[in-house]
């Protein structure tokens, strides 16, 4: 309504470039490689998608709030260690995977007591547990690489002969994440905390709790992504998890969300993002580009993102100013006269 | 019987040893707007803030409705019916306005532990039916304007069942409809029962909405009445405690025949059309214009922050048409913004970091660029002194812990440390209090009267005629008229800006 008509595409375009740079990287690889565009392929990229994607949605409330969630990678380190010990000592998949799920919040605890209580910034916590985990780790793994048996290996069953266990298990997790954010008071009070934290306090929101909320949630991510990842790899290895957290806050920021905080979605946001890193990586490898160089790309194209972020949240800002005095200049003389008058009466 | 809501008694209060208020002794009716007055530092802030609930006082008594009342925090003010709608408005830019309402309580729907939506839409329709704004409540706050979330705030604290609403420097922001429907707003609350505390340096508006008026000088009550007992003199005088006979300093110079800028036919499509005016060098020239006249949009294209369509631009007789900030900071260009919060300071740094902002490559050596820290922290102080800038330690001290005359002070500081032969302000008083007003007035005069040329945009008649030599009336993004000294006439300036007048 008020918005001018040549901002309106521009602002459009800013708003949704997820979804824009979706469907133009994939038209672009299509017309490289016919079989891209195949149902088969499609579905490689969602099941490739599926563990980074829920560490994703766990960093996507983290970065609701404003913070960040540096340690995930570790965090699926930790849980996937204590998994495919525990397998190892010959209990159960029904032992092992509650124990490893539990490690892993039990890490996002930890972030969460010395970031909300401790009051150390997340940047600095979360690269100590970053460390600090993946040294766990090791210590406990004795830097093994460790194998599953194969009743762990059920990254490739599908549900009712058609939905692959990880593939059900992010969908579930993105349903729930949404309804908790979009329509439970805590979702609503991360969007408001992550705006304003002065006045989330004003408003009498515990920010100490929502805080601590958001960090837990994202170890429990990471865990269940971890558990979904030793199903489809099948062992876990020193490198298990490492590097998922640049990933996966991509993922977030490609979808909308801002790292300045209340600003940001699930879905489609942060699925759009994960969707489109996954795209991206595997249309590299069909069009053989060099194993080395696919990273570098990928990283490319991930500051790219966050440069969008940047420059999309500062333009609409800009934009949407503009648009506000032009609503208030009044184009006709005359009736710019009657309103006045009647304001100065 | 008289029926008091609230009821301050000795209240007394110190921060660091220092006392900011003393004895406060303030009766409140019922269904009364009062209206709170005094210069920055006064302690209006402070006592505010015990009211509600931000800070605890030292001694004295306090009564709600008789009852004592000593909030430990905001949540308790709230909860007792005082709402305090603070300059910076306390909305979450991102959620909805319904969600804005209920975000620290929201009901649930049924059992589940989700939000009833319906029930949080539907409540938050009928407040802000009570401020007579016609918008859904699922629009999000972001998409409104400053004016219409300054209505969703007084839904709010209605939405809240607030008794005493208080209002702090309302209209700062605000157009002068908006304004209007503000004040329409404000005489419904009072005739609905609602106590009301009006904040403002505005003391006009202080005079037309108040039934009383309290006057706060150092932390003291100086001054308390209903309101037949008071006119703009007598509340300036209870404010700075003497009388001040004028409230603007005598012109001491004359304005030189010397060009200093020159603008001709200047256009840009949908925001100023066909401006052409000189300004001198020693000359002090107004703009008057109302909000959304094309005045502040006229000094963002001299001063290079927006590109324009036709015409020229001569800098001291010579064609300067491609102007950026940067290019207009090397031709000694100044230009103080109407936004000193957001574009004029930044408000986390130091005072002395703001005032060497500009300056800072004049304090480089010539090789290698190394700033002669001493011989900036030397030319800071001195600033900073000719300025009289109230600070205690202007290399610790942050520019947001300063009073808005301060702050502006500031401002000009970083861009007196450039010696600007052209300096443009853009209401350079507002939400100033009326000592720092004349002082920023002399600033002014002095600058003009070293040979600068000032052009001074402001919608306050009464400054433009007491600070200036000529006066350009600005509407539509036209220049309507033109006022020398000799001509200054309110109506006349008024009914131009109207179009009523010879035009």
């Amino acid at each position: 309504m008020r918005i001018q008509t040549n901002h309106r595409w521009l602002l459009f375009v800013l708003r949704n470039i997820s979804l824009l740079l979706f469907v133009f990287i994939f038209v672009a690889f299509s017309l490289f490689n016919e079989r891209f565009a195949s149902l088969r392929n499609f579905e490689n990229i969602i099941l490739a998608s599926a563990d980074v994607g829920i560490v994703a949605i766990g960093m996507t409330f983290v970065l609701l709030t404003g913070g960040i969630d540096l340690s995930v990678g570790a965090t699926m380190y930790i849980t996937g260690a204590i998994v495919a010990l525990m397998l190892e000592d010959g209990w159960g998949v029904a032992a092992a995977i509650p124990c490893g799920i539990l490690a892993g919040t039990l890490w996002g605890c930890f972030n969460a007591l010395l970031i909300s209580r401790v009051r150390i910034i997340p940047f600095m916590v979360t690269l100590g547990t970053l460390t600090a985990g993946r040294g766990l780790g090791l210590l406990i793994t004795e830097s093994r690489h460790i194998s599953v048996p194969n009743e762990m290996r059920f990254g490739a069953v599908r549900v009712f002969d058609l939905v692959p266990i990880p593939v059900l298990v992010f969908a579930l997790m993105v349903l729930v994440a949404v309804v908790i954010l979009k329509y439970t008071p805590f979702g609503r009070q991360i969007y408001a905390m992550g705006n304003d934290v002065e006045a989330a306090k004003k408003a009498g929101l515990d920010t100490t709790r929502l805080t601590a909320a958001v960090y837990i949630i994202s170890g429990f991510c990471a865990a269940v992504a971890s558990v979904i990842s030793i199903s489809q790899v099948g062992s876990v290895s020193a490198s298990f998890g490492r590097g998922i957290e640049f990933q996966a806050i991509a993922a977030s920021v490609l979808g909308g969300t801002s790292l300045f905080g209340g600003v940001g979605n699930v879905f489609p946001g942060t699925v759009i993002g994960i969707l489109l890193i996954q795209m991206i990586q595997n249309g590299l490898i069909f069009m053989r580009v060099d194993l080395y160089l696919q990273e570098m790309v990928k990283a490319l194209v991930i500051l790219f993102a966050v440069f969008v972020d940047a420059q999309r949240m500062g333009l609409i800002k800009r934009l949407e100013r503009r648009n506000i005095r032009l609503e208030k200049r009044i184009a006709r003389p005359a009736e710019a006269k009657k309103l006045e008058w009647t304001a100065w009466q | 019987m008289d029926d008091f809501i609230l009821q301050f008694f000795g209240i007394n209060k110190s921060f660091f040893g220092v006392k900011v208020l003393k004895n406060v002794n303030i009766e409140i009716r019922r269904g009364h707007v009062v209206g709170l007055i005094g210069e920055n530092g006064a302690g209006k802030s402070t006592l505010m803030n015990i009211l509600g609930g931000v800070v605890p006082f030292d001694s004295g008594k306090l009564l709600l409705d008789g009852q004592e009342y000593a909030p430990r925090n905001p949540a308790e003010a709230a909860q007792a019916g005082i709402a305090f709608i603070h300059q910076e408005l306390n909305l979450f830019n991102n959620l909805s306005i319904a969600e804005n309402f209920f975000i620290s309580g929201f009901p649930k729907w049924g059992k589940t532990p989700l939000i009833d939506r319906k029930r949080i839409r539907l409540a938050a329709q009928e407040f802000l039916a009570q401020v007579d704004l016609n918008i859904s409540p699922d629009m999000t706050v972001e998409k409104l304007s400053p004016g219409e979330r300054q209505l969703v705030e007084v839904a709010k604290a209605l939405s809240q069942d607030a008794r005493i609403i208080i209002f702090d420097e309302p209209t700062t922001s605000l157009t002068a409809r908006e304004t209007e429907r503000l004040f329409g707003i404000i005489e419904r609350l009072k005739s609905a029962g609602k106590t009301i505390i009006y904040i403002s340096h505005i003391l006009r508006d202080v005079l037309r909405l108040a039934d009383e008026i309290v006057v706060l000088r150092d932390g003291e009550v100086v001054k308390t009445g209903p309101k037949r007992a008071f006119n703009i003199q007598t509340m300036i005088s209870s404010m700075v405690g003497r009388y001040l006979g004028t409230l603007y300093p005598e012109r001491t110079s004359r304005p030189t025949d010397e060009m200093a800028l020159e603008v001709r036919h200047l256009s840009k499509a949908g925001i100023v059309h066909d401006i052409t005016f000189s300004l001198y060098k020693g000359e002090i020239l107004g703009v008057f214009g109302l909000m959304g006249s094309g005045r502040s949009e006229l000094a963002h294209i001299l001063f290079g922050l927006d590109t324009h369509d036709s015409g020229e631009i001569l800098v001291e007789g010579n064609p300067r048409n491609h102007r950026t900030p940067r290019k207009s900071i090397q031709q000694n260009m100044a230009f103080v913004t109407e936004n000193r919060r957001e574009e004029g300071l930044l408000m986390t740094a130091t005072v002395a970091e703001n005032m060497g902002l500009v300056a800072l490559p004049r304090y480089a050596t010539p090789l290698g660029g190394v700033l002669r820290q001493s011989l900036l922290a030397e030319s800071i102080r001195n600033t900073v002194s000719s300025l009289r800038v109230k600070v205690n330690d202007a290399f610790q001290n942050q520019a947001k812990g300063l009073s808005g005359g301060n702050q502006q002070k500031v401002v000009l500081g970083k861009w007196l440390m450039n010696n600007p032969s052209i300096l443009i302000v853009d209401e350079p008083t507002r939400g100033v209090d009326v000592g720092a007003k004349y002082e920023i007035y002399s600033i002014i005069n002095e600058i003009a009267a070293k040979g600068a040329a000032v052009l001074f945009i402001s919608s306050e008649i009464e400054e433009l005629i007491g600070v200036c030599d000529r006066i350009l009336v600005m509407g539509v993004g036209e220049i309507l008229g033109q006022f020398s000294r000799a001509e200054f006439n309110r109506e006349r300036i008024l009914q131009t800006a109207f179009r009523e007048g010879g035009k």
